[in-house]
């Protein structure tokens, strides 16, 4: 089966109704595995036990960047492609990619308390993130304020695309400026600065959060394509419904006339 | 027993707070599922398919 074949919305759902108990399986024995590696990591020599708030911050940091580089990446299949099943990817995407970013912020602030004595700081990086969470809102209340799913596609595509200029901004707001977060320590030039015993857990809760983002994305991009065929069908129904009353008021008023003459 | 040290809250809070975001995020997904599904049975039952007359709900 080539890519081709997946651009059918029904060979989609077909291909991804076996794919998925597969694929939530796996999630949750690389979540089980993960959890436990997180839980028997050792203290850092500076922070304690809090470290292991990163096996979890991490992770979804990473996520809420990546899910809006797949979100980009469906939105130039919408616009350039026109691809059928391109808008729906976005639009799945989008309300776990919120989840993902607000966790993000979530955690990084409750480890930000004991580490650095605040919830928050208005620094590049903690900034730059809150944007990238508002605007995975400011997407979702878009797709939900305009009743055409074409028409609000396109828009949303152009302006995840305008959002996507933040991805770099985010990844590189600790090198250009000066911020309380830390620098990269394991996607850096000259390799992670970070001990085996920490980078083995992050790796697996990171492949196994990413694991949690395909199913739920799949998942997600089942559900759109069901409200779309529902929407389509309910269209459909309004308009034999309207047909039918036509039909109905036509033959009466013949009738009238009929009787009149 | 493992010790988390004087934060503890601070790393319970945010495995909790993971917790219930992953658990909200699989409960909007299944009952989204069973929503669609349900309408769908719904316009199927009232003679409305689609044109190629395959039933729209796909049976896992």
């Amino acid at each position: 089966m080539s890519l081709i074949d997946l651009a059918n919305p029904t060979r989609f759902l077909a291909l991804s109704a076996r794919v998925l108990p597969w694929l939530a399986a796996a999630t949750l024995i690389l979540l089980t595995i993960g959890l436990y590696q997180s839980a028997y990591a050792p203290d850092d020599y500076q922070q304690g036990a809090t470290v292991k708030i990163m096996f979890i911050h991490v992770p979804n940091a990473w996520l809420s960047m990546f899910v809006w580089g797949v979100m980009s990446v469906a939105s130039l299949g919408t616009l350039v492609w026109r691809h059928p099943l391109a808008d729906v990817a976005a639009k799945a995407a989008a309300p776990i990619g919120a989840s993902f970013t607000f966790l993000a912020l979530l955690t990084g602030s409750l480890w930000g308390r004991p580490m650095w004595g605040t919830y928050w700081e208005w620094d590049a990086r903690l900034t730059s993130v809150l944007i990238l969470f508002l605007m995975y809102l400011g997407l979702m209340a878009l797709w939900r304020a305009v009743e055409d799913p074409s028409r609000a596609a396109r828009a949303a595509a152009v302006l995840t695309l305008v959002g996507a200029l933040n991805l770099p901004i985010i990844k590189f707001s600790v090198d250009w400026w000066n911020t309380l977060h830390q620098p990269a320590s394991v996607m850096r030039m000259g390799g992670s600065t970070l001990d085996k015993s920490f980078l083995i857990p992050l790796l697996v809760m990171a492949v196994a959060f990413t694991l949690l983002f395909v199913t739920l994305h799949i998942a997600a991009m089942r559900n759109e394509i069901l409200r779309r065929r529902v929407r389509s069908l309910q269209m459909m129904q309004a308009s034999r419904v309207a047909f039918s009353s036509e039909v109905g008021t036509g033959s009466r008023q013949e009738n009238a006339s009929e009787g009149a003459a | 027993m493992m010790s988390l040290g004087p934060y503890a809250s601070f790393i319970v809070t945010s495995y909790a707070a993971a917790a219930i975001v992953v658990v909200m995020l699989i409960g909007w997904v299944i009952i989204d599922y069973r929503n669609q599904t349900q309408r769908l049975r719904e316009l199927d039952r009232s003679g409305v398919t689609r044109r190629s007359s395959r039933s729209a709900v796909d049976t896992p």
